[in-house]
């Protein structure tokens, strides 16, 4: 009798006998067994491939920090005169690069408020509707508190960027950006 | 001298190996987008030990690839 060796048997997937095998898996014999191990040792290096590209992920933000440190403290920009702006009027204006879209709100007689004109959620650019107080992202319908920027409604979790105000002279100056956690 | 696992044994370590590399990845992810959140938000504060983490991930999933095509050539 010849010995009984389990290292050479090749179960088909359906684990049938051979004989019960479809004609086309008898004309391309497949070791099964090494073919599922193989595929799975190949999944999970493909896997650790996608570790690796994680850690790249996790590095690129720490380098974006370390840019935006070296940046520094950003420079005063002169966005409008006090005058310019009636009452729920706004503005946009770039802030501190020339396309960091901004936008500049009047809220009341003393009272001015400058966002970030991108939506926390995807980066469309937010509209303010003043009689209904808030600003509003036509994307998927996020809205935003027109005087805090905190999320309202929709998919944002994220209030938007605050652009700190400064006056001066009767003009109005960006002065910083405040980034806000949720 | 070391004897070769059979092939059952191999298919049994590989999808071991492979749950551990599974579960690290999703962690991985995990920690990216909190982190990302967080940047976001401007906190800066949790970015280093974030990256730290995610490379410690990284490193012991590839030990564990190590272990793997080190076993196949016992």
């Amino acid at each position: 009798m010849i010995p009984y060796n389990r290292e050479q048997i090749t179960i088909p997937p359906n684990g049938q006998p051979l004989e019960q095998q479809p004609q086309w898996r008898k004309d391309f014999p497949i070791d099964w067994p090494e073919d599922h191990y193989v595929a799975r040792r190949d999944f999970t290096k493909f896997m650790v491939l996608t570790s690796f590209a994680f850690v790249a992920g996790q590095a690129w933000i720490v380098i974006q920090n370390l840019l935006r440190q070296r940046r520094g403290v950003l420079p005063m920009q002169r966005i409008a005169q006090l005058n310019q702006l009636a009452i729920g009027q706004s503005l946009t204006f770039d802030y501190p690069a020339e396309h960091d879209s901004c936008i500049l709100v009047r809220t009341g007689e003393n009272g001015f408020v400058a966002f970030d004109q991108r939506c926390t959620h995807l980066s469309c650019a937010v509209v303010p509707e003043p009689n209904k107080k808030r600003f509003l992202c036509p994307c998927h319908n996020g809205s935003f508190d027109l005087a805090t920027g905190k999320p309202l409604a929709g998919p944002p979790r994220r209030p938007l960027a605050r652009i700190q105000l400064e006056i001066i002279n009767g003009a109005i100056y960006a002065a910083g950006i405040e980034e806000r956690a949720a | 001298m070391k004897t070769p696992f059979t092939r059952e044994q191999k298919i049994t370590i590989v999808y071991g190996i492979l749950c551990i590399v599974v579960v690290l990845v999703v962690l991985q992810l995990w920690l990216l987008t909190a982190t990302m959140n967080a940047y976001l938000g401007g906190d800066t504060g949790v970015i280093w030990p974030a990256l730290i983490a995610s490379l410690v991930c990284f490193l012991l999933n590839l030990g564990l690839l190590r272990h793997l095509y080190a076993m196949e050539r016992r």
